[in-house]
């Protein structure tokens, strides 16, 4: 079987093969690769990014990412946590929004610093 | 007038990495205009992941990209003047601009580097059919608005092109709980990432219509109607073949054009494919101390590349300001066959690198340099596409030798 790898820009595609209970990926450029072939096969994970509400800074959302990627079938629910969410000017790119969110084991993080007006 | 060594225009990727280059490099005075409030370019609207594993070795964001290349810029003593509109650039290289802040002004450089970015293709300009509601808009300013301003501009939602753009903007209307209903594709394939296709359409299950476009927008107020039609190998609508989708709004992801209203008005010589300026390895355009960097000079697939670009212009402005030169042999480099550019257009012998692209999809091609008709060397590529770049190390032995024109061939 054949997938392509979407952990980066460069979109290997991979050969995987299932010998018994291991899985034989090749076409990877890196272990990541390897990695992505084997949680898209069992368990598909996927990387968020969104916004949420700022308030007192000069634009009026902050981009925000999932720390790690979650579970794909939980996207929406982290994105309706998401929505409800607002924050206070002033925030930092890389500080932690919300610990665990949806018990993922996962944060949400602000992707961009924005001063207070 | 103020006197600058080196004007950027432009702070987003392509215009930090040079005016840092150019630093490094040793230039002192060094001035960057940006029209936008904040610096950073377009990366401030593409909040997705995926930017900087090349340059800074992780994963980011748009926006976090942008704000590393802000904080290096930000360590030096390089100025930033933000909402400033550069009004024009003689051939002299005295920029003229205005601000709020500073007013007219008048800065005589020594060296100018163009890092003005690119601009997407209009409605106008794909003569698309039907009514003109509200409702249709580019697709980067559909991200504009929803990524830094918060607004959602529809709930059903038909895209037209399969860009990048266009890919990023499905999945982020869908999770923002709009209904992306179709994506369509006037080409037999997709201008996309392969990555793009398959974590923004098919993990959302929206439909990708290859060789098909809008063929009637209806609607008085608001966009009511598409009419998607199949379209033949002239790319000509099959009658017969209509599908009438109910939605609210169009966006548009039908290709991205070179900036460079400002340079052609300055007289620097234009390449009608790429629609950026003809340059030499150095990123010099035709006017002598004019440099072109980024997605003004052509449009790139990566941040990564454009901001490598940046660097090679910033470090050849420095060099110029230096006064060193390069050889005076100067080789033309030509496209042909299956390519559908190469870059830079001109050469001096030199260790450097070719970038090019191919015009549609191939399978086990050989690329081919030569001149006068001698092979100079053959490159084996199991596949190629449109939408990624690629690149041709050159070696300046190879150059020494041309005595005509270098000629870049793809052959299937």
């Amino acid at each position: 079987m054949e997938m392509i790898c979407i952990t980066c820009p460069k979109g290997c595609t991979l050969k995987i093969e299932q010998n018994n209970d291991k899985l034989i990926v090749t076409g990877n450029s890196c272990p990541r690769g390897v990695v992505y072939a084997e949680n898209e096969i069992f368990h598909p994970m996927r990387m968020i990014t969104s916004t949420v509400r700022i308030k007192g800074a000069s634009i009026a959302r902050c981009p925000v990412m999932s720390s790690v990627p979650v579970p794909k079938e939980k996207m929406f629910d982290v994105m309706k946590v998401i929505e409800n969410t607002t924050i206070e000017a002033p925030v930092q790119c890389n500080q932690v929004l919300i610990h665990n969110i949806c018990d993922l084991d996962c944060d949400l993080v602000a992707t961009r610093t924005l001063k207070k007006l | 007038m103020i006197k600058k060594d080196l004007v950027i225009i432009g702070a987003g990727a392509a215009g930090l990495s040079s005016a840092l280059a150019a630093y490094q490099n040793g230039v002192e005075e060094i001035l960057i205009l940006e029209k936008e409030e904040d610096a950073g370019g377009i990366l401030n609207q593409c909040i997705h992941t995926g930017f900087g594993l090349h340059t800074f070795h992780q994963e980011m964001s748009g926006p976090a990209y942008a704000q590393k290349c802000i904080d290096l810029v930000e360590q030096t003593p390089i100025e930033i003047q933000t909402s400033t509109m550069v009004l024009s650039v003689s051939q002299d290289r005295v920029v003229t601009c205005s601000s709020s802040k500073y007013g007219l002004q008048k800065i005589q450089a020594k060296a100018i580097v163009f890092a003005t970015g690119c601009r997407e293709r209009s409605r106008g300009a794909i003569q698309l059919p039907g009514t003109r509601p509200a409702g249709i808009m580019s697709a980067g300013t559909a991200q504009r608005y929803l990524n830094i301003d918060g607004w959602l501009v529809g709930k059903k939602v038909l895209i037209l092109g399969s860009g990048d753009i266009g890919l990023i903007m499905a999945r982020r209307m869908t999770l923002e709980g709009a209904e992306v209903v179709a994506v369509a594709e006037l080409m037999p394939y997709s201008n996309g990432l392969p990555r793009n296709l398959k974590q923004c359409l098919d993990d959302f299950n929206i439909p990708l219509y290859l060789s098909h476009t809008i063929t009637d927008i209806k609607g008085h107020h608001r966009v009511e109607q598409v009419v998607l039609s199949q379209v033949d190998e002239k790319l000509q609508p099959i009658a017969g073949t209509e599908k009438v989708f109910d939605v609210d709004t169009v966006l548009l992801s039908v290709g991205l054009i070179p900036e460079n209203s400002l340079l052609e008005d300055a007289g620097a010589v234009l390449h009608p494919r790429t629609k950026g300026p003809i340059v030499d390895e150095r990123c010099m355009t035709s006017i002598e101390g004019i440099f072109a960097c980024g997605n003004s000079l052509h449009v790139h697939d990566l941040v990564d590349f454009v901001y490598a670009e940046g660097q090679r212009a910033g470090k050849a402005a420095a060099d110029y300001l230096h006064q060193i030169q390069p050889a005076d042999k100067m080789i033309d480099v030509i496209a042909k066959g299956e390519l559908s550019y190469i870059l830079p257009q001109k050469l001096h012998p030199s260790d450097t690198k070719l970038f090019y692209r191919v015009k549609s999809p191939l399978k086990n091609c050989t690329i081919e340099i030569s001149c006068n008709n001698q092979i100079i060397r053959t490159l084996k590529k199991p596949a190629l596409i449109p939408s990624i770049m690629e690149e041709i190390t050159i070696k300046k032995q190879w150059l020494d030798e041309c005595d005509g024109p270098l000629v870049v061939e793809v052959k299937a």
